[in-house]
């Protein structure tokens, strides 16, 4: 019931949001089709305009829109004019969802252990080392990491290619680029829910219970520890959507994120708001994703 | 127990988080692709690849591939040769063409070209609905003006019309010496009627697509690549040299230089590419080549607005500009500093001398006009836009400030706007000073004088001067190309060195890298042309 009206609720939402995007984009100055060539007569101007609807009133163009919305028809791209907006998210969503994806993983595979160790060992020297590479992780930015990333493993060392989207072996370099700063956050966050859940009242009973020690973390402290992690998963997700475009345009993956960036800047209408609309719905179904695993993994967590 | 034995005992126990990442690798996108014969980084995304409304020269590189006009550009110097057409027969007074295509065209689907396809793709080029932007290269012919404005609706008033299958007869408005040119540009190749027709704006998606050029289109992934294949069909197929070709859109220089280094690309022919802080090192190298282009750097003003309307207050500010300085400093690529517009070795033209760097000259000439040492001169802005990748036209703004400060004692300030933002300020003319440049469409001086005559679109200055525009207009009326460059040098004479709307600074350089040992087929022309179907990577 809980999450049905959750949905419900997530419409008029991503009507707002498209309201909101498409009328900062047309208040912004300059238009698509400004460019270095001046067409050799006005009509040609006013014709392309036409052609687009954009001489029309904006309420005009934005029920327009809509109307096309419900249709699922996201509009055509006012710069790749031979590409609608749709084409463009089912060629670049899979590619920016897969780098996520790998991100992700290598945030958690790295992440989840590496926390759970020092705060198991805490005090210790797996602690000590475990913390200065989690802290390492967070304060290097992705634009940094890529670059050494480059240089050492595939300029020098040769492991892999440079940049590009082909082979599984043109996907380690860039999640590893992207994931490390989650990879860090996450391992931080392990580690503090580690140390409350250890603290808890249910692991002292387990523990009095003559509970072996790896047991007790493993199967007790574990699963209560995650739920910090888990709840950094939604805006951990929402980071890396919104995130690859650095790494995104630093190995020339084909992505939707640098369509993104560069469709605010070219005033590609269509693309900015039809984007704007796709992270939003993201978002919204990420979220709402991360709340179902959050019933799951606490019992004691209910929703009305 | 040790940490290591925990370790061992706990990873053991969590074996499903590592399936997560392999299941996903499984699953993601791996393509299984056969690898290019060569692979060129063309920087932009193509905007499209309809020869009709594209006006990118990286889209054009890729269109001009798949698409043939009458006549087609050789690689060595740029001229226009035979292309579809194979013989041409031009009137004394220069003004009607007879092309005559080959008989043997087809396209890459195995019908057959005729000069109908010609016709329409013309006419569809100049249809107002079609909205293309560079329909002006097409008004020399006759009504094509008012076709392309709606002010005529028949079509067969337009001076281009099919005599027979294999015959086009073009009528001009006047002599055009660079016509073969133009016949050679994007704009007027022949697209195929049926796949148009049939799909309206998406027919580029129509698979297998029909093209009339040397290369068929394979993929074209946004942002990824477009694939090239030998177009078995072609006229000149013989001749073509690789039979796969990847074209990239890269974005970042440093990623295009690693993909070069490391050998995954072959051929990087833009110059935005060069991270700027290794330009120098970099033009050490022999695999990097730098080579005069069709394009000038220049500054513009706003000649309707005070005190720019008056040209000794332009005069003046051109005169204290150090040009060498600039070009030594700033962009360090061997661009040349240029008193004038047209580049040097443009075809049948030498420019005449514009004004050099004369600073007491110029400061007399501001006396003059009512400003001694720069007393009384109003504050005014130079208008620019960020260069995507370098910093060039900023800090040839700060340099341009420094100058007329130190030199005249005026204080300019710097606008810095968008790009899009800042092609819209230009075209309404709502500037005191900007930052421009130009890249010459074909190899002749009308490309960079016809900017400039009264009521042009990319005049932009709101400069009007009846003689520029009488012997400009004479210098393209007369067969002689002698006369013909007399009468464009008075015009550019007035134009560099009396009026001055603008104040030219240097020629472009441009600049690509490839490995002359192990690619052949490219030669380094001003148009920055290299049709794709001559080069090749060298087997040893």
């Amino acid at each position: 019931m809980y999450f049905v009206r959750r949905i419900l609720f997530a419409i008029p939402l991503l009507l707002v949001i498209s309201a909101l995007a498409f009328l900062l984009v047309h208040l912004a100055p300059g238009g698509p089709f400004d460019g270095e060539r001046q067409p050799a007569s006005p009509e040609i101007e006013r014709n392309l305009k036409a052609k687009y609807h954009l001489d029309e009133p904006i309420w005009k163009q934005y029920a327009r829109y809509l109307g096309d919305l419900l249709h699922g028809d996201f509009g055509a791209s006012l710069k790749y004019r031979n590409h609608s907006v749709n084409d463009i998210i089912a060629q670049g969503l899979p590619v920016s969802m897969t780098l996520g994806g790998l991100a992700f993983a290598f945030a958690t595979v790295v992440g989840v252990p590496l926390g759970f160790f020092t705060a198991a060992w805490r005090g210790r020297w797996p602690d000590h080392l475990g913390s200065f590479f989690a802290v390492l992780a967070v304060c290097v930015p992705s634009f940094v990491v890529a670059p050494a990333l480059i240089l050492i493993f595939a300029m020098k060392l040769k492991w892999f290619p440079v940049a590009l989207w082909e082979t599984p072996w043109h996907m380690v370099l860039p999640s590893i680029a992207l994931g490390s700063y989650f990879a860090g956050k996450v391992a931080r966050i392990m580690r503090e829910g580690m140390l409350t859940a250890a603290q808890s009242e249910f692991v002292t009973a387990a523990r009095a219970k003559g509970l072996t020690e790896t047991m007790l973390l493993l199967k007790h402290a574990f699963r209560i520890a995650l739920l910090p992690v888990v709840s950094y998963s939604g805006p951990m997700l929402a980071d890396l959507l919104t995130g690859s475009f650095i790494v995104e345009n630093i190995f020339q993956i084909p992505g939707i994120g640098v369509f993104l960036v560069n469709s605010s800047l070219n005033r590609d209408y269509t693309v900015v708001v039809g984007l704007s609309l796709l992270y939003a719905m993201l978002l919204i179904a990420l979220n709402l994703a991360v709340d179902f695993a959050y019933t799951w993994l606490d019992p004691r967590v209910k929703y009305e | 127990m040790t940490f290591i034995r925990r370790a061992c005992r706990i990873f053991r126990r969590a074996r499903f988080l590592f399936c997560l990442p392999s299941c996903v690798l499984v699953f993601g996108c791996t393509r299984q692709e056969p690898p290019a014969d060569l692979t060129i980084i063309n920087r932009y995304e193509p905007e499209s690849l309809d020869p009709a409304i594209i006006v990118a020269q990286a889209d054009m590189r890729i269109v001009l591939a798949l698409f043939e006009g009458l006549t087609r550009l050789e690689p060595v110097k740029a001229r226009a040769v035979p292309g579809l057409a194979a013989v041409w027969d031009i009137s004394p007074d220069g003004k009607t063409y007879t092309f005559h295509l080959r008989t043997n065209l087809v396209w890459s689907t195995s019908e057959p070209i005729t000069s109908a396809d010609v016709v329409y793709s013309w006419l569809r080029e100049l249809d107002p609905q079609t909205a293309s932007r560079y329909a002006g290269q097409l008004y020399y012919l006759k009504n094509a003006e008012a076709f392309n404005t709606g002010k005529i609706t028949n079509a067969l008033l337009v001076g281009v019309r099919a005599l027979d299958k294999f015959t086009v007869r073009v009528e001009l408005n006047h002599p055009t010496p660079f016509f073969l040119d133009i016949c050679a540009m994007p704009l007027t190749c022949v697209v195929p009627r049926q796949t148009v027709e049939q799909y309206g704006d998406h027919w580029l998606n129509a698979r297998p697509l029909p093209v009339s050029g040397a290369y068929e289109l394979v993929a074209w992934r946004l942002n990824d690549k477009v694939r090239l294949k030998k177009n078995p069909r072609y006229w000149d197929a013989a001749n073509t040299q690789s039979e796969i070709v990847d074209i990239l859109p890269v974005g970042s220089p440093s990623t295009a230089l690693n993909l070069y280094e490391r050998g995954q690309v072959d051929i990087v022919w833009n110059k935005e590419l060069i991270p700027p802080e290794l330009l120098d090192v970099l033009l050490q190298r022999p695999d990097f080549h730098s080579f005069p282009s069709l394009a000038t750097y220049f500054v513009r003003f706003n000649v309707t607005r005070k005190p720019f309307d008056d040209p000794r207050v332009r005069r003046a500010l051109a005169l204290a500009v150090d040009k060498e300085r600039i070009v030594k400093k700033i962009t360090r690529a061997g661009e040349i500093p240029t008193s004038h517009l047209v580049p040097p070795g443009t075809a049948n033209y030498h420019s005449p001398d514009g004004l050099g760097y004369d600073p007491a000259l110029a400061r007399k000439l501001l006396a003059e006009a009512g400003y001694p040492g720069g007393k009384g001169f109003p504050h005014f802005e130079y208008l620019f836009n960020a260069a995507p990748g370098a910093d060039v036209n900023q800090n040839i703004a700060i340099e341009l400030q420094q100058m007329w400060r130190d030199e005249l004692g005026i204080d300019m300030e710097l606008r810095q706007v968008e790009t899009q933002v800042f092609w819209g300020i230009l075209s309404q003319i709502d500037y005191e000073l900007a930052s421009s440049d130009w890249i010459g469409d074909y190899n002749d001086a009308n490309t960079f004088l016809g900017m400039f005559l009264t009521g042009d679109g990319n005049n932009e200055t709101g400069w009007s001067n009846p003689r520029y525009d009488e012997l400009v207009h004479a210098g393209n009326e007369t067969t002689d190309l002698k006369q013909r460059e007399k009468l464009f040098q008075q015009a550019e004479t007035i134009l560099i060195r009396d009026d001055l709307p603008i104040v030219p600074l240097y020629i472009y350089v441009g600049i690509n890298y490839f490995d002359t040992n192990k690619i052949a087929g490219i030669w380094e022309n001003m148009l920055d042309d290299h049709p794709l179907n001559y080069i090749r990577k060298i087997k040893n």
